[in-house]
């Protein structure tokens, strides 16, 4: 057999080649499981002159032959389940992507009109630098912290244009793998499941903090508070901005007030992931308000954003990295090491998505028009919210408390169903969910609320 | 390590006057790209006579960007489409698939077998950095061997990704030509199963290719030592204008039965570059394999940034797949490759009507959109310095801006000091 994989009549050294002389020195990774099926070589033999020398040649084996199949991404994997299910009940509550009463995707107003002036003015499709857009990066970090605010003024506020929230994120991840080696990230427990892809891929170590009591499915805010404080000194908080993912649970004002006093006392760096400005509460500002109450008090911090959800621009992947520097010559400084690391990660970032938010949000009129939208969407998603807890308390005589429904805030709501119960959501009601008990509010109907209600308490007090 | 203690143990504000300790104190700055940094110091340029040879971009008799009509049609047919979250699968697909074809052969075996996992990547550089943290994930011990030029880039990427360099030999300065035998003594001389990145088309910078011959051989020897041939194809249709022909080594290497890896990229060709659009495909032993690979593939993606831009998706998906766009396309490819041959015969012509006494032949020998001129970097920086003459220090220029008389006669000069 080995004869017919590779005979060479000529004068090079290594005539004939041995599968083991292909894996000689190769990584421990490949000395186990692998295999040389013989069989699984292509059977196509093609015989080619080559000067004095003819060649048989057969299809090399992949290098990659061993490699598994990855396991399917716990959020995205319910969509394409809800593909596959026939049935007229289904609902998917999985992924986090806002639906119209009729549960269609929602294309805003304002992105229309911005992509029409776009087309008319014809514009070119020459590389942004590494930074992004310029108009882009102004307008983001003026809408994150404020347009007067005097950090924007001196200079302090390092923006680039990054790959959506995730993109942004994982350029923030390099800049702490390679800036402070060995430093953790605290992100809470649970945490948007990516989260901690990104820190793994970017080798950057992670640790847990307490977030979500499931006895008062709320805050819990004292485990939090303690977790925070045991850290190693400077390590990176992970804080979600407003519209905690996936439980919808936010602390108070007052309870970002003192996460900030601790984080403060322990020389931690707070590092945001702003995934829902607009969305929380439907008011820009005031979904903010935490970012700007750390930024306020004078500490550096980290700010991813996404337009994903509140401009609807999901797929154009637009979003930023915010570093919030101690000068004017820190926040140089940082953007620069933020474009090295950019540049052999993606060279430079898609135009398209950040043409249209700059548009939006630098036009007044389509500012304002955006608002609004942002407004309508938030408050069906309240309205939702609201109509389920009502369906709930009516059809449950069991006395439990469903108020923390109300008590959420944002696209996602942590029922505190566990995962054998998340699961009869599933296989039962044909209700797509994620096993952690999340349910995306933006996917549901006020028509629906019943059979959800329905199925939330078969499943909460049926199964175990 | 980077611990540094606060004065007051509460900060409770910055001031400007207040040295406050800071978390980036330990920051340098960063050095400039060596590609970006030439368009940064070219725009800071107040001269009205300046030029610009350092870009990597097509641009038009006026100096101006390009948008093809192709890609004009294209948008036209996909304003108002609803592609809002993450591109559809077989939007996605139609990319990948159209891509393939592009690249492997309309009729290639391996594609109507699936032997190939192919995801849509974020322009070349996006398929070559996925590329290299895969291959750092699956083959953790392995070196890339780059070629000596090559895209600067190409460096940072595979360092990013820790997975260490060699160079192996290409360009040989004196002949401006390819240094055929010192290359072939590196494949051979690489430890077997050794990975290699290949440009298959127009290489940058130098715009050097190898023969289809020497394509051959090479390919003969990689088999010889079983090495992994992983092509970034940047410029499919730029070099000869015609996407087969250019396309002809990595054809080469699959007849030869190699299973290979390529990145692709949109910039160039479909003149995309703002919309980050390519395409990375990995040649497998079967379909099954492939269905693996490109779930790899797409859990490295996910934790980069999930998935790619949808616009840009779909102008290609689209252009590929309406026949008479695509036809377009093809049409207009030719043209961009043909103005360049006429642009760098016009270089060579006046540079050596002003009686320059170094021989201008490489520039119509070498192919594509850059030019290695040879010039030295002290020429340069005072090209930059006395005449608005930008380009990056490899001497690289590009091919396609218009040397208006008093830019050819700066090269010429500069190159008479010498």
């Amino acid at each position: 057999m080995a004869s017919t994989m590779l005979s060479l009549a000529s004068s090079a050294p290594s005539a004939s080649l041995s599968m083991h002389e292909f894996h000689k020195g190769k990584a421990n990774l490949w000395s186990s499981g692998l295999s040389f099926n013989r069989e699984k070589i292509n059977p196509l033999i093609i015989t080619k002159s080559f000067g004095r020398t003819s060649m048989v040649a057969a299809v090399n084996v992949s290098r990659f032959e061993g490699i598994t199949m990855a396991p399917p991404d716990p959020i995205l994997g319910v969509s394409e389940a809800f593909k596959a299910d026939t049935n007229e009940m289904k609902l998917n509550l999985g992924v986090g992507a806002y639906r119209t009463e009729e549960l269609h995707p929602y294309v805003l107003n304002v992105v229309k009109k911005a992509e029409n002036l776009m087309l008319e003015r014809g514009e070119n499709k020459e590389y942004l630098p590494i930074e992004g857009l310029a108009a882009f990066n102004k307008v983001t970090a003026e809408l994150l912290f404020g347009a007067d605010n005097p950090l924007i003024e001196q200079q302090k506020v390092a923006t680039v244009q990054g790959l959506s929230g995730t993109g942004s994120l994982r350029l923030a991840a390099a800049l702490i793998e390679r800036y402070s080696p060995g430093a953790q990230v605290l992100i809470s427990s649970p945490t948007w499941g990516n989260h901690k892809n990104i820190f793994n891929d970017a080798r950057v170590p992670w640790s847990e903090y307490r977030y979500y009591d499931p006895r008062t499915v709320g805050l819990d805010f004292e485990g939090m508070i303690a977790d925070i404080k045991a850290a190693p000194e400077g390590s990176f908080v992970l804080l979600h901005g407003c519209a905690h993912n996936p439980t919808g649970i936010d602390p108070t004002p007052e309870q970002w007030g003192k996460i900030a006093d601790v984080i403060q006392e322990k020389n931690h760096i707070p590092f945001f992931d702003v995934a829902y400005q607009g969305f929380a509460s439907g008011s820009l500002d005031e979904d903010a308000a935490s970012v700007r109450l750390f930024a306020a008090r004078g500490l550096e911090l980290l700010v991813a954003q996404s337009y994903s959800k509140n401009l609807g621009l999901y797929a154009e992947r637009i979003g930023a990295m915010n570093v919030v520097c101690a000068s004017a010559d820190a926040a140089a400084r940082v953007k620069s090491q933020l474009k090295r690391l950019a540049r052999p990660m993606y060279s430079n970032p898609p135009i398209h998505g950040a043409r249209i938010v700059a548009n939006v949000v630098g036009d007044p009129a389509l500012f304002n028009e955006w608002k609004a939208e942002m407004e309508m969407m938030a408050g069906r998603i309240k309205n939702v919210r609201q109509k389920l807890y009502d369906s709930l308390t009516a059809k449950d005589k069991s006395g439990k408390d469903w108020s923390f429904i109300l008590k959420q805030i944002g696209m996602f709501s942590f029922t505190g169903l566990n995962k054998a119960q998340s699961e009869n959501m599933t296989n039962k009601w044909h209700v797509y969910m994620t096993k952690d008990g999340r349910i995306s509010l933006a996917g549901l109907s006020l028509a629906k609320c019943e059979y959800l209600a329905d199925a939330i308490i078969d499943s909460f007090h049926n199964v175990s | 390590m980077w611990k540094f203690m606060a004065a007051s143990s509460t900060r409770r504000c910055i001031s400007s006057s207040t040295r406050v300790f800071g978390w980036w104190d330990h920051v340098k700055p960063a050095p400039l790209d060596p590609i970006n940094g030439v368009t940064e110091a070219f725009l800071a340029d107040p001269s009205p006579d300046k030029i610009n040879l350092g870009v990597g971009a097509y641009r038009d008799d006026e100096g101006k960007p390009v948008v093809l009509q192709c890609v004009r049609e294209a948008e036209a047919k996909i304003v108002g489409c609803e592609f809002l979250e993450s591109v559809s699968a077989s939007v996605s697909s139609k990319l990948v698939e159209e891509s393939v074809k592009l690249v492997y052969g309309n009729n290639s075996n391996v594609i109507k077998e699936g032997r190939f996992a192919g995801v849509q990547t974020l322009s070349g550089t996006g398929a070559c950095h996925l590329f290299a943290e895969f291959q750092k994930r699956f083959y953790p011990e392995s070196l890339i061997y780059l070629p000596d030029p090559t895209w600067s880039n190409h460096h940072n990427i595979w360092r990013d990704a820790h997975v260490p360099r060699r160079t192996f030999h290409y360009y040989n300065h004196n002949s401006k030509g390819l240094n055929f035998a010192a290359l072939m003594d590196d494949i051979k001389n690489a430890p077997d199963g050794s990975f290699f990145l290949l440009h298959p088309c127009a290489h940058n910078p130098t715009g050097v290719d190898p023969t289809e011959d020497q394509w051959s051989e090479i390919s003969h020897r990689f088999k010889v030592k079983n090495h992994f041939p992983f092509f970034d194809m940047a410029y499919q249709g730029f070099a000869s204008g015609n996407l087969d022909i250019d396309a002809k080594a990595i054809r080469i290497f699959l007849e030869d039965g190699h299973v290979i890896g390529c990145a692709q990229s949109y910039a160039k060709n479909m003149g995309l570059y703002g919309h980050r659009v390519g395409c990375l495909s990995v040649l497998c032993s079967d379909s099954t394999q492939a269905v693996a690979i490109k779930s790899q593939l797409q859990q490295i993606a996910r934790a980069m940034y999930s998935s790619p831009p949808v616009h840009g998706v779909l102008l290609v998906s689209t252009i590929l797949s309406d026949p008479d766009i695509k036809s377009l396309w093809v049409r207009e490819v030719q043209v961009m490759a043909n103005r360049i041959r006429r642009k760098r015969a016009a270089l060579r012509d006046s540079l050596e009507k002003l009686g320059s006494p170094i021989n201008w032949e490489h520039v119509t020998n070498q192919v594509g959109m850059f030019c290695f001129s040879g010039l030295t970097p002290d020429h340069i920086d005072q090209l930059a310095r006395e005449f608005h003459v930008y380009m990056t220090h490899d001497s690289r220029i590009s091919s396609v801006i218009s040397t208006p008389k008093g830019n050819a006669s700066s090269l010429a000069f500069s190159s008479n000091e010498s």
